[in-house]
Formats: structure tokens, sequence, C-alpha cells
């Protein structure tokens, strides 16, 4: 075992872990943040991804040690203190940007990180940057007019 | 007595959706989210080899491992496991082989389940795996259908005579549906044919499988991400003899399915088989490469097909034999995929004769089974690829072919050459909008200037006028068709003493947004507020009776039933209203949830006063009982049959062979539109589902058996960037076969879109001399084929 | 699925590493960005006894002047590669093929000298690595080495590395601002490994090319030159008929995999392509 330090949305967490326990296992099993999932295991759907330290990963590909002493940020910590919605999270639900709702915890996440490089992509940019996040409902485009929603509003926000 | 006046319907509004609540916020619930207290964890031991006998097998070594608490092999259960069932052997002599949840002594496929490890923690238990031992003497692999089929060849199940499940035909001659098949094929002007292959795929929904099962005493408790809850609980009990009355199934939230879920899997019995033993809860999650390899795949199969036609281009027959991989087994609706889709591959058109030849062949690969569309994208594929070719053999252009031979909207309701009654359409009017949002004329204008450039990049234009079955229900015809299960729905409505109001629906939805639309229905009957409306479903015990999601069937038949069960909710209301306001039934009136005596201004009650006299039932009339409840059970009289026109342009580069979608249009009829937000979203995803099996999927066997394409690294489901945006328009045929005028659209978008990009694919080839390419049209096949062509 | 159990060192300088490696024997293995070993190890294919984690090495991280050429930790991520300005100034090839590894997750953990390290000859980057004339610094229990690139790519998923050996920085010569470079990738979809990747640099001088390299991806069990596109190229016109003809040549001495995604003789075809592709682009020559 292991200790890790490890802060997660907006909570510190002392643990000891397994080496080989993945972040994202030790989410979902030992902090209950059971928003995050799973989706596969070679890291291409991304169903997983959450920031570390402000930059989206895929959490099934990061050791839960490699996330001693950062900051991670779930699904389950955007939202305000208030229960507000953040606006990726407003944007997907008034742009129908989800069905089944599996990808979406991953897909918002990043999002956000990619607004947070590029606040006014175009469709292309958008396009390209959620790539690592594989959506087998919506055919993507109500994603792609989210993520641009969310941007304006941000923008104008 | 009218339903609303004042406030906007609700049908038809692009309501955002109530579930999406929880799943932007990661509030949902997954099964594998689900933890009971001292549950334990299984691992699942999968063959490595496609096709042996076990020999020896020794799972005691995994028992000393740490954290363990049980290691099994099929020894173990191979008397109380039953067999996987089939619900729908097809034919009289459909051969049915035995399906073990765990083998026993034999393995028929890479990834069967061959032995478990129950730990204390996922991760002990994956780790025990290793420690068991287990020999295997190889059998050949039996891999290519026809060489299946041939005399000597090795069988999958040695203890079956042939590698054969069945033979399904019709003729409509001898049906009495249209002429015989071979007068008219002896007779034919013009005659083409083609072989097309339907390539294996794999479902690929995003949630990989999970079961959690609870036993109590007599009782099980199983949540399960399946599509069927209804369908599990009663096949498990038949299967498994858990008396019925003692199962509960819990589909919790369920991360997509497409097909993939629609199964009574393996991995549920052998849990409830495990956890019955231990007497402890205990939960599987399988990865996603256990997935690719264990839960069903779908297509795959060979299709022969001719069609003719008279020299100035009027269809005549069509003839279809088919080859169906089944696989190593026969899963929930095997066999039944194909058939599925014998009632389509006439398509839009008008023939004199026809004929569908379906053999169902055992491998020793995944069994197959339902993936979005199940046997409609494979007939309407075929149908709409060759009478391209046929266009190209008369040299007709391909849509004026269509137009000739397409059943015109004036001639509906129009029985087909299969004998099926199509209810409504209008080809005619979704064709032209679709010719005038992608600019038509402009492209085949671009097109010709290109090839006269002999440009590096080709532009192609592809074309399919589809139409499909919808609302799979008709209990009669099911029946008809030997499947084992009826097709109604059954919806309870309950107006609560507060005057909220819940829905109980038996079409478990795993993504469709049924508790939206739903709610959308119910508010507008009973004139109440959408967000006092509650959907509940996808427990057995909240939810007894019903046949869940699948086939495009959740609206068209589900839908139905709630409405039903809320229009007999107001009648009782009525008679309450009536007794309480001291006036004829017949002067009531009810308009936005308020009854009101016609020319007593005044004399009113709202829906949510009544459910509270209702529930108080202080003062009832006369033989009603309390409480404003009901139920109501639809099973229709016959399919639905939504349509649409897409039209694909795509470019061609034909140094490297790769395509790219430049423009995609579809015009879709899916007959009223209860929430356009939700209908425009399935059409997107199903759109999208069919040109990744245009251009990107397959799953591949080697020659020994094993999967090569077993992760997301090698069987490549499309990214946002792999696809292009959909340009999407309806035009409203209302089905006649229900009162809501719904027809369905789960599947319409996978159904239309592979045979519009594959048209435009070979389209754009045409000059080089290719008439075909074979799905996925991956840069290599693209470029080979331009190889192999003549220019 | 889950790994298999490890032991898991954290050193915070080199050398500590290498004692760890050295310490742990021949089955340990460096964690470095992981988005390579980690569905490795997710998939049992691997079964290191030890992780010894790079990732707090602060000296292995960041991009440097260095005269000639620039120097990039082994720890610097894709993304930092990609986003920095040395790099896009003098090294813009490696910028533009980074930017095209995996997807943002990946390249946000993903790391340089993991990449090289991991060798995979359908990588981008040992392709570009090896096309720069990139060398690599090396530091194992007797001290630190450097390796040219042309030498240090050995198999499939082989280098020179010794198992307690550690690659610590990649040296790119800067290309002078007559250089101009492009990378070509083809894959089937967004997120796949290239069927071939096609990274060329030209020195164009007076409507003709002066000098020009070309490296392949997949084209064999290493990252490969193409040579005869180089002869072929140096003093040619800066015309498209006389790139046509140069890159006719990409094939050769190439031993190209064949696989699901191609087989070898469409590879081949297609590293002739993409290579007239990259150094008209390079060059700036319409086509």
């Amino acid at each position: 075992m292991t200790q890790v330090d490890v802060k997660v949305d907006g909570v510190a967490y002392r643990d000891d872990v397994e080496p080989r326990t993945l972040l994202v296992h030790y989410l979902r099993e030992q902090l209950g943040k059971v928003g995050t999932v799973v989706g596969c295991d070679t890291s291409n759907c991304g169903a997983c991804t959450v920031l570390l330290d402000g930059r989206s990963v895929k959490s099934c590909s990061v050791l839960a040690v490699q996330a001693d002493g950062r900051e991670v940020t779930t699904i389950e910590g955007l939202s305000g203190a208030d229960g507000a919605l953040h606006p990726v999270q407003q944007a997907f639900h008034d742009e129908h940007a989800l069905q089944c709702g599996y990808c979406t915890p991953g897909m918002i996440m990043a999002a956000c990180d990619l607004l947070r490089d590029n606040p006014d992509p175009s469709e292309t940019e958008v396009r390209e940057g959620i790539e690592g996040n594989l959506c087998r409902c919506t055919g993507y485009q109500n994603i792609v007019r989210a993520v641009q929603r969310a941007a304006k509003a941000t923008v104008t926000s | 007595m009218t339903a609303t006046a004042e406030r906007p319907a609700e049908i038809g509004q692009a309501r955002r959706r109530k579930e999406d609540a929880r799943l932007v916020t990661g509030r949902t619930m997954w099964t594998d989210n689900l933890t009971l207290p001292g549950m334990l964890h299984m691992a699942i031991l999968h063959s490595p080899v496609a096709h042996a006998r076990i020999t020896r097998i020794d799972v005691s070594g995994a028992r000393q491992r740490p954290g363990v608490v049980a290691a099994f092999s099929g020894q173990d259960f191979k008397d109380v496991q039953g067999t996987i069932p089939c619900a729908w052997p097809v034919t009289e002599d459909t051969v049915v082989p035995n399906h073990p949840s765990i083998a026993v002594d034999q393995v028929n496929h890479v990834g069967e389940s061959v032995a478990v490890v129950v730990a204390r923690s996922k991760a002990e238990a994956q780790d025990a795996l290793e420690a068991i031992d287990i020999e295997y003497e190889p059998l050949p692999p039996v891999l290519d259908m026809e060489a299946a089929l041939a005399d000597g060849a090795p069988l999958v199940h040695p203890d079956l005579s042939s590698n054969k499940s069945f033979t399904w035909e019709f003729e409509s001659g001898s049906a009495g549906t249209g002429r015989a098949i071979d007068d008219v094929l002896r007779d034919a002007d013009v005659t083409v044919t083609r072989r097309f292959r339907q390539q294996r795929l794999i479902p690929a929904f995003l949630e990989p499988r999970s079961t959690v099962v609870q036993p109590q005493g007599e009782g099980v408790t199983v949540w399960s991400s399946t599509q069927v809850p209804h369908v599990l609980r009663t096949l498990m009990s038949l299967s498994l003899g858990i008396p019925e009355h003692k199962l509960r199934v819990i589909a919790p939230d369920v991360g997509g399915g497409f097909g993939g879920k629609l199964q009574v899997t393996p991995e549920e019995f052998l849990t409830t088989l495990v956890a019955r033993r231990l007497g402890k809860p205990v939960k599987y999650t399988e990865s996603r490469s256990e997935l690719m390899m264990s839960g069903h795949h779908g297509r795959d199969q060979i299709q022969d097909v001719t069609i003719t036609a008279t020299r100035d281009g009027r269809l005549t027959g069509l003839d279809v034999h088919i080859l169906a991989d089944m696989g190593a087994y026969l899963r929930l609706i095997t066999p039944g995929i194909p058939i599925l889709g014998a009632f389509m591959y006439n398509g839009i058109y008008k023939f004199d004769a026809y004929r569908f030849v379906c053999d169902g062949v055992f491998t020793t690969k995944t069994p197959t089974d339902a993936v979005r569309g199940a046997g409609r994208p494979e007939a309407t594929f075929a149908i709409e690829r060759i009478v391209d070719e046929l266009a190209v053999e008369l040299g007709m252009d391909p849509m004026d072919l269509r137009r000739k031979n397409w059943i015109t909207h004036d001639q509906f309701p129009f029985t087909t050459v299969t004998g099926i009654t199509y209810d409504s359409g209008n080809y005619e009017a979704a064709t032209d909008r679709a010719l005038d949002l992608i600019e038509w004329d402009e492209l085949k204008k671009e097109q010709a200037e290109r090839r006269a450039r002999h440009d590096t990049v080709q532009l192609g234009l592809g074309i399919s006028t589809f139409s499909e079955l919808c609302g799979w229900a008709p209990s009669r015809l099911l029946g008809a068709l030997r499947y084992a299960g009826g097709g109604w729905e059954q919806a309870t409505v309950r107006v609560l003493p507060t005057g909220k109001v819940e829905v109980v629906t038996g079409a478990s939805p795993h993504g469709q947004g049924n508790e939206t639309t739903w709610s959308q229905i119910v508010a507008d009957r009973l004139g109440v507020p959408f967000d006092d409306v509650e959907v509940l479903h996808g427990d057995t015990q909240t939810s007894p009776r019903g046949w869940d999601t699948y086939g495009s069937r959740s609206a068209a038949v589900g839908a139905v039933a709630v409405s039903n069960a809320a229009l007999r909710v107001v009648e009782k209301a009525k008679r309450v209203a009536a007794h309480l306001l001291e006036a004829s039934e017949d002067d009531m009136e009810f308009v936005d949830g308020k009854f009101s005596v016609r020319g007593t201004p005044g004399a009113e009650k709202t829906i949510q006063d009544l459910a509270f006299e209702a529930f108080a039932a202080h003062d009832m009339p006369e033989g009603v009982e309390p409480n404003l409840d009901a139920e109501a059970t639809f099973d229709p009289v016959a399919l639905s049959f939504p349509h649409g026109t897409h039209l694909c342009a795509v470019d061609v580069d034909t140094e490297t062979g790769r395509v790219t979608i430049r423009k995609y249009v579809c015009v879709d009829d899916v007959g009223t539109v209860i929430n356009p937000l939700i209908v425009e979203g399935q059409v997107h995803g199903g759109v999208a589902h069919g040109i990744a099996q245009a251009l990107y999927e397959e799953a591949v066997f080697d020659d020994d058996g094993n999967l090569t394409t077993g992760t997301l690294v090698d069987y490549m489901v499309p990214s946002a960037v792999d696809l292009p945006s959909f340009t999407t328009d309806r035009t409203v045929s209302p089905s006649t076969t229900n009162p809501l005028g719904v027809k369905g659209v789960g599947e319409t978008g996978t159904i239309a879109s592979t045979p519009a990009v594959v048209n435009a694919v070979v389209d754009a080839l045409r000059p080089f001399g290719v008439n075909d390419v074979r799905m996925p049209c991956t840069p290599e096949r693209v470029w080979r084929a331009l190889q192999g062509g003549t220019r | 699925m889950i790994p298999a159990a490890f032991d898991y060192v954290r050193p915070s300088t080199v050398d500590d590493a290498v004692a760890a490696l050295a310490a742990a024997g021949d089955d340990a293995k460096v964690l470095a960005g992981g988005q390579s070993l980690l569905p490795v190890l997710r998939l049992r294919l691997s079964y290191p006894s030890t992780l010894v984690d790079l990732g707090r090495i602060e000296s292995l991280r960041g991009v440097r002047d260095d005269g000639d050429a620039l120097v990039i930790g082994a720890m610097t991520t894709h993304d930092e590669v990609l986003h920095d300005a040395l790099v896009a100034r003098h090294a813009p090839l490696l910028a533009q093929a980074a930017a095209t590894v995996g997807d943002r997750q990946v390249r946000h953990l993903g790391t340089l000298g993991g990449s090289l390290s991991h060798a995979d000859p359908a990588g981008d980057l040992p392709d570009v690595a090896l096309t720069l004339d990139a060398s690599l610094d090396v530091v194992g229990p007797s001290g630190s080495r450097t390796v040219a690139a042309h030498d240090f790519f050995v198999d499939y998923l082989t280098t020179v590395l010794a198992p307690d050996e550690v690659l610590t920085a990649v040296r790119v010569p800067k290309l002078g601002a007559d250089w101009a470079t492009h990378y070509e990738k083809f894959n089937r979809m967004a997120q796949a490994w290239p069927i071939v990747g096609v990274a060329a640099a030209v020195r164009r001088s007076n409507g003709s090319i002066a000098e020009a390299r070309v490296g392949l991806a997949n084209m064999g069990s290493t990252p490969l030159r193409a040579s005869a596109v180089e002869q072929a190229l140096a003093g040619a016109d800066a015309s498209a008929d006389a790139v046509r003809a140069a890159t006719e040549h990409a094939a050769e001495g190439t031993h190209p995999p064949s696989d699901l995604s191609g087989g070898a003789d469409y590879r081949e075809h297609l590293a002739r392509v993409l290579t007239r592709r990259a150094v008209m682009a390079a060059a700036g020559i319409q086509p």
C-alpha cells in the first residue's frame, strides 16, 4: 500500500492504495465518486475523463499514486455549491447532447478542458477537441452544438 | 369532450429531457455503481481458443489465492445451469444447440466462459484467474459459412448432424402474394445479380454489461444492464427454475444497447448461479475486451441477390439467398434477425414476384443477434445497392428508376409482394425535399466537371430511398413467425392524491428519453403540467409487465399504452366529476385538466381535485372504485412503416482510397412526432451508426478463430472527427396502425444510411470500372477496387 | 481489467531512478506518461515487478535552447511540446507531429521520452526524431551517453536502452530559416495509429531542393529514412514533376507490415503518395 494525498472536487483525502489502483477505480470504489465511469480498457473511449490539475486525462490510464499531491475534478465537482449546472452541463441539456448518458461525464470534462484552451472553437476545433471521447448515441452533432453553445454562454457571462 | 384547448399541446414540443438532470451531473444509477453489504466480485476465465475439448480443468489453485472465496468450473454447474434460451426458432425444425452459461466439456468460440473466481475484491478475483489450470484438445475451427455447409465439414457441435440450423423460405407464388419467381426470372428482359457481404459488427454500446445478484432466501434480485428486464425475468425463471414470483429484475440506468443488450446473457445466468450457490450478493462487471469477445455480435451475412426488370425499367422479380452466420450458438433471437429483413428486401418498390431463402449457419465464432436495425439494414442495403446496379445496366438515372417503381402516395395502404401492408407514406415528398436540401443538381454538375478534369479527388453521390418496419408488436404476427413472445405493451397511469402523476411503463428505455416523451403524452391527456408527471420503469416489481425497448417499438406500442391508460383515467375522472357536480356525464367538458358542466358556469373540478376526492372516496359514484388509476395494454393489429430519402455526397481520394463524407441529407417520415428534439437525436445517432458500418467497423477473426478486433483500438467506432454534420428534415405521414400516428425512429437512420454511403462511394469510382466495394469501405479496400477496375 | 500487482518507486532524481531500476532487476519498467504502458498493464500483457515513475523528476521537464539544438526533457508532455515557443520556432515538424498524437487527454500525460523509448514503429515522434537527426541523452549506472536517433531504434518496440538506463533528454538540432517541414499522417480514423506517416524536411535554394530528409513511420520494424528519396531530391527542381519522380523511390528498402489497416503493397503505395504530398507541402509546391 502507498499513501496518497489527493484533493477531489475540492475535498482533501488521504488514503492508502495499492500502487496498481487506477485513478478511476480509486475515485469510484474508495471515494464513491461513481459519476466517473469506465467504458474500455485501452483508453480509447474517454468515458473516464477527469481533470488532473485542471487538464483533461483519462482516469483509467493514470495510477492513483500518480495523482498524489494533485487535484482532481470530476463531473460531480462541476456544478456550483447551489447546485446550479455548469455552463457546459446546461448546454448539454439544452442541445440534447446526450441520450444514454454514459459518455456524458467524460465528454463534458473533455469539453471543459477544450474551452479552457479555446474559448470560441469552430465546429472542426470542437470535433478535434473531443476526438478522445466516443459516443454511440448522438452522432456527435448535438454535442458539437452544445460545446459551442457553452462557449458562447461562458464568453457572455 | 376535448383534451386541450387553451394551453399549447405538449405533443410536438421540443421538450428538454427530464433524464438529463442526473446524467449531466454524474448522479446516475449504473449497475456497476451498486455496492451491497457483503458483496463479492466475480471474474471470468474466457476460452482463448475457438474450438476445443476441455480435457482437464482444475480451479483449486485459484481457491488458495488471497481474498478468494470460491472458484468454479462448468463441472460445478453442469446439472443446474439449464440452457441460454432461444426465443425464436424460425422454423419447426430449427436446430437449437444446448447453450451452457459456462462451458462444461467443450468450447465453441473464443471468449466463452470456462471458469469463475469469486473474491472480496475485483482485483483479487482477476489475479486468481491466473491460478486456474486448464487443458484444451483442439478441434478444427469452423469459420467460413460456405465451407461449413459442405459435405464432410468439421462440425461446430459434434452431436448435431450438420452446421445448418435452419432454412427459412418465402416465395410469392406459393404464398399467393405475387407471381411465381421462377417464371419471372425466366422471362426477364434484364437481370442483374450481385453478391453483397454484410460484415460482422459489434454493437459497442458505451456501458459494458454489469450484473449484480442478491439472493435472499428463496428470492433473487437481479440488477442488470439490460434492454429487456421483463424478458430476462421470465426466461431466467424458466431456464434456471427460479419461481418467477420470487425473481425481481431491475434495469437501472442503462448505458446504451443498440440491440446488444437485447439479450439474456450467459454472464447474467452465471452470476445468478454463483450468487445462489454462495448465498451472497455477487457483482460481475465485464471489461470492454471481455465484452468484445463475449457479448453478441451482429450482421455477418452473405447476400446473393438477383433483380429483374423490363427493358424500360419496370421491376419484376427479386430473388434473395442469404447465408446468415449464427455463430456458435443461438441466443435470444439469433435466427430471427435475418428473417426480420425478409419482409423488407422489396423496399419501397412494386415487384411481381419475390423469393427469400435464408440458411442459418453455425460457426465457431461469437453468436450473432440484434444490432441496431437487425435484419432491415441488410435488406435495405441489398435492395438500394442493387437498384443502383440495375440502373447502370439499364442506362437509367438511379433516381428515375426508383421513381418509376416506388409505391406512390395515393396507393397507400399498399400490400407488397411479401404480403405485408405498408400503412402510409409519401416517398415523392421526402425525395423532393432531400434533393432540394442537398442541391443535387449542383452536385451532379460538379461531379461531371471533376470527372472531366480527372481530379484526384472524385465526387460520389449516393441515394437511399428506404422504408422499414417498426413497432415490433402485433402478437398474432409474432406468433405466426414462431417468435415465442408477444409484442403488446402495458402502462399504468396513477393520479396521486396531491395531483401529481405516476406513469408505469413496460417499455424500459436505455437512452431513448421515454421519461420525457411519456410525460408529454400524459400531460396532454390529463391536462397536467409536464413536470408533474413521473415515469417509472425498469423494475419488474414496480412495472411487472412489458416487452421492453428494441426494434423501434417503444413509441409505436408503449406510448400508445400510456396514452390509452391516461384516457381511461380521464374517463373515470369524468364519472367522478359528473357525480360530484350533480350533472350528466354527457354534459361534461374537459379542457386543460378541468371538468366543467356545459351551460353551468362555475361548476367545475380540476383533475387534481378529483384525484383527492377519489382518494378519500367519501362520495364515489355507484360502481366506481376509489382512486384515479387506470391500466391499459396495447397490442397493435399491424406494423408501422417509417420511410425516408437519404442522400450522401462523398469525396474519394483516388490515390489513397480515403472516403470523406462531404454532405449528408436525410428527410425522414416517422409519422407523428411527439418530441422533435428526441426524434432528431435518434436520426443523428442512427445515421452515424450506419455510416460506421459503411466506412469503419468490422469484427475480424483470424484463421484460428481469434477475434483480432477485440479492443476499441482495432474495432473502429468513429469519433466526432470521423463523422460529418447531418442535415435533417421530415415529412409527416401519420401511421394508420395506432391512434397516436407514430411510427418509430430508433433505427431508421442506421437502416437508411449504409447504402446511401456505399452507393456514393461506388458512384465516385464508377468511371474507373468499379461496381462494388466491400464494407467497410476502408481506404485500402477502395484503393484495391481501383486497382482491379478497368478504366 | 486491473493490472497485476507491482511495486512502485517514485524517485526525485535521475540517479535515484537509475538506482531503482538497477535494484529492481530486469522486470522493472519505467513509467513516463503511461499512455501506452497503462493499457498494456490493464490487459495483463505485461507483468513488471516494479514501476519506476519518473513523474516527479523536475529536471526531466521542459525545453531549453542549447545553441545549435533544442534540448527537450524526456518527461516533457506532447501538449507542452506542441505549445512550446522554442519548438515552434526551431522544430515545427515536432510540434506538428506531436499535435497528432492520440487525443488531448493522451497528450496531457504522454511524454516525448516515453514515446521514443516505447519505440513503436507506427509512432509519430520516433519518425520525427529520426528525420530531424535528433540525438538522445541516456543515463545509466555507469554514467551518461548520447545516442543518435539513427542508432537508438533497434527493432519493433526495442531500443538500445539497457533495462537500467533512462532516456533523459532529446537533442533536436535547429533547422535554419531555409528549411521547411511537414508531417503527413494517414490513418483510418482520428484516434488510430498511422497506416503510414511521413515526416519531411526540405531546404530550398534558388528554385531547387538543396537537401531533403524524409522519415517513414510504420514502414518497417523501426522508423526509417527514405534515403533513396533524399538522394533523388538533392539538387532536384522544386517542381511537382521532379518531386513526383523522386518520391517514387519512397518504398525502397522498407519492410512494411501487413495488418488490418493495410497490406504491405498498399503501404508501399501510400509511402510514395504521402512522401510526395509531404515533400510538396514542405517545399511549398502546388500540386
